[in-house]
């Protein structure tokens, strides 16, 4: 593993989730999540868990970013009021941030290389989730199919009697 | 010198107080669901590489998890945006300091 190209990736993710949180108009803010979102799928990649990255890839960019795109284009009020900063969550999330740091620095054992490993296949993936992991799939199925009938029924034009 | 654990704990702590800082700090609504997907990908980055820096179980258990919290993260940003629209039809506003209506 080549730590220069683990820095690089590194930096670009972290200044597009910069970007992403603080830009002030939203779609450059939207736009930033996709660099965020290829660069997080980039480290799966690399970890050796290839089917993640896919679907990371596929769920978040052809989906979430495209949905987050057509969210703002049907609110779109680019009111200058709105995009104020509130300060104190800024503080908050340098405290967490602080304090999540501290710990991963004075926790020795975590400065482990990576194992040998064998790599995972898609076909392990799918076994597993058809054997072990059958009835969290039958719940998500459930759950996918609970969230996009309700972001329906949300979204469905109320008929009023006039 | 390789990528260790403590590399990606870092990355992925970064990555949530970003998320973190835009879900408290934005008014409008769809910056805070921008910043709950920001946390939920380094929740998921995290499970990628405690799995791959540990002890590989069979079957892979972190990888198992990581796709059901994308499956998850992603009816929730469904849900989500729908309640934007929703609120937007509604109050004519995305800025969620002037939803104060619950406010007693």
């Amino acid at each position: 593993m080549n730590s220069v190209g683990f820095l690089a990736i590194a930096i670009i993710t972290l200044a597009g989730a910069l970007a992403a949180a603080t830009l002030p108009k939203l779609i450059h803010a939207a736009l930033s999540l996709v660099i965020v979102f290829v660069g997080i799928a980039a480290y799966f990649f690399l970890l050796g868990a290839e089917f993640v990255g896919l679907v990371q890839i596929f769920v978040y960019i052809g989906a979430v970013a495209v949905l987050i795109v057509f969210t703002i284009l049907l609110t779109r009020r680019d009111i200058v009021s709105d995009r104020g900063i509130n300060w104190g969550g800024v503080i908050v999330a340098l405290a967490v941030f602080g304090g999540l740091l501290w710990i991963i620095l004075n926790t020795t054992s975590l400065a482990l290389p990576a194992p040998q490993f064998e790599p995972v296949t898609v076909k392990q993936i799918g076994e597993s989730l058809m054997t072990n992991y059958v009835w969290p799939l039958q719940c998500v199925g459930l759950v996918l199919t609970v969230a996009l009938i309700g972001a329906l029924i949300l979204v469905m034009e109320e008929k009023t009697e006039r | 010198m390789t990528a260790t654990l403590q590399f990606f704990l870092i990355i992925s702590s970064a990555l949530f107080s970003i998320g973190l800082l835009a879900a408290l700090s934005r008014r409008h609504a769809i910056f805070i669901l921008i910043g709950i997907e920001l946390m939920l990908a380094a929740a998921n980055l995290n499970f990628i590489a405690f799995w791959r820096f540990g002890p590989q179980p069979q079957p892979p258990v972190g990888v198992m998890v990581a796709i059901f919290s994308i499956a998850i993260a992603a009816a929730e940003a469904a849900v989500g945006l729908a309640l934007v629209i929703a609120i937007y039809r509604h109050y004519r506003t995305t800025n969620v300091d002037q939803l104060n209506q619950l406010k007693g």
